[in-house]
């Protein structure tokens, strides 16, 4: 049963908490405890900005079930002022509309469920900004 | 004195207009529209629920509250839509706004009223001095029944009010609560849609509790209705909230800021609240605003506000109603409505 390990995620998936090494300045998400460049382990916590722009992106239009009702939808790997690089589902749009370049806002909202009477998974997607 | 230090509001992105709706049930949209007053309402996303919401305008509380999330001592989430029967929607509200875990939570319940009921709490918590600041926060993703009046109504939106001592935006002058047992409207366990009275929900209910209640706040107070800039009553539809106001001698520039209901939809326990936050988006320090929710089973809950100094200073902080009402719009057609609000029944 997932939801015990979704629970230990929350302070990424709800506030977007990373880490920055104190050392060299490498912002990582989710957070870690060794710094990817430098090597070193002071890491400090760190809240990313709730925006960023599309690095790339794809169209799912075969999802997994719990997303049926979803598809298609726009998948993207987003890079925040920050440096920090996450893949997140892009909400609101035509999905065909996400390109690299896109700026968008980060925007909290249910990823998915777990099944019909489990958990309710929250995190967050990317909004094109207009 | 405490009053308001920051607000937030948000109303999705997806619509669908009272002509779509009309057009699938093979009813009039003419008649729908000068009916109700209703032209388009907002519709929550798949990912949208009454705990999304209350973080989206949690945060634009906070930016403008420009405060510590940590100080914040209590949040109370008032809605008919809660996402669990068993779990609180304010222990995620609070993880995902950063306020938590040193502070008092709980979900609030009382049909369209129970965001102003968060809101009455965390005031008074903050006038009594246990907390230093509280949060209160109507939001809803509301049902209404397909083919039910409700259906051009019931929308998905709500706002947040962080109360506290200091930095006030809005200074709450008085409060006046108005209560009975009225069957106007209701849910019964494990019902899908709510079902109400028709026209029993008028007279007995929202206009005998909105006018009670604002009729007693402005005799407790002193003030004439033409000492206010601005009021905003519940909007069930366009047209209830007109006629109170009327019967209640205000007069159009006084309500078209707050009535925000042709656009938007009802928010159920958004929906006052929500009008308010249009009318702090553009009030003058000053201003004497009115706000007298209603929800049914019933009650009403009445607040007199003067905006200060401040409020046009912290309002840019954060998106503004109209900018949502009239930005980013995705126009549904009802098979996608359907979808979205989990109409359609699919084989796990």
């Amino acid at each position: 049963m997932p939801s015990p390990r979704y629970w230990r995620e929350v302070p990424n998936r709800y506030r977007l908490e990373g880490a920055k090494c104190a050392d060299c300045g490498k912002v990582t998400f989710p957070a870690r405890h060794v710094c990817p460049d430098c090597r070193s382990a002071n890491m400090e916590a760190m809240a990313l900005s709730r925006s960023g722009k599309v690095v790339t992106s794809t169209v799912v239009r075969t999802p997994p079930d719990d997303l049926l009702m979803e598809s298609p939808y726009a998948v993207a790997v987003v890079e925040t002022p920050e440096g920090a690089r996450l893949m997140v589902q892009v909400a609101d749009c035509d999905p065909e509309e996400v390109l690299p370049g896109m700026e968008v806002s980060l925007e909290f909202r249910l990823i998915r469920k777990e099944g019909h009477g489990g958990i309710r998974c929250y995190g967050h997607k990317a909004v094109p900004v207009v | 004195m405490a009053g308001i230090v920051g607000y937030g509001a948000y109303i999705p992105r997806n619509r669908i207009t009272s002509e779509e709706i009309a057009k699938q049930w093979g009813k009039d949209p003419g008649s729908i529209q000068r009916g109700l007053l209703l032209k388009e309402k907002s519709v929550p996303g798949l990912d949208e629920d009454t705990i999304t919401i209350s973080v989206a305008a949690g945060r634009g509380a906070l930016e403008r509250a420009g405060i510590e999330p940590g100080r914040v001592g209590a949040l109370y989430i008032g809605s008919e839509s809660h996402p669990y029967a068993v779990k609180p929607s304010g222990t995620i509200v609070s993880e995902a706004l950063g306020v938590g875990p040193d502070l008092h939570v709980a979900d609030f319940e009382f049909a369209c009223k129970a965001g102003t009921e968060a809101m009455f709490v965390a005031l008074g918590l903050v006038e009594a001095g246990r907390v230093e600041y509280a949060m209160g926060i109507g939001a809803d993703t509301s049902q209404g029944a397909p083919n039910d009046a409700l259906e051009y109504s019931a929308s998905a939106g709500g706002a947040a009010y962080i109360f506290g001592k200091e930095h006030l935006l809005v200074d709450v002058l008085e409060t006046y609560s108005f209560t009975t047992d009225t069957p106007d409207f209701w849910r019964r366990e494990g019902e899908f849609y709510p079902r109400h009275g028709g026209r029993f929900t008028g007279e007995p209910a929202y206009f005998k509790h909105v006018m009670t209640a604002t009729e007693r706040i402005l005799e407790k107070t002193g003030f004439k209705p033409k000492d206010f800039r601005y009021v905003v009553l519940h909007m069930p539809n366009g047209k209830f909230p007109l006629s109170a106001a009327k019967q209640l001698g205000f007069t159009k520039e006084q309500w078209e800021t707050g009535w925000i209901v042709p656009q938007m939809g009802n928010t159920y326990s958004g929906s006052s609240p929500t009008g308010l936050a249009a009318i702090l988006d553009v009030a003058d320090p000053d201003d004497l605003i009115l706000i007298t929710s209603f929800g049914s089973g019933a009650g009403s809950d009445s607040f007199v506000l003067r905006a200060t100094e401040l409020l046009p200073e912290r309002r840019d902080r954060a998106p503004t109603v109209r900018q949502m009402l009239d930005g980013t719009r995705r126009y549904l057609t009802y098979g996608q409505y359907a979808k979205y609000r989990e109409k359609i029944i699919v084989n796990d």
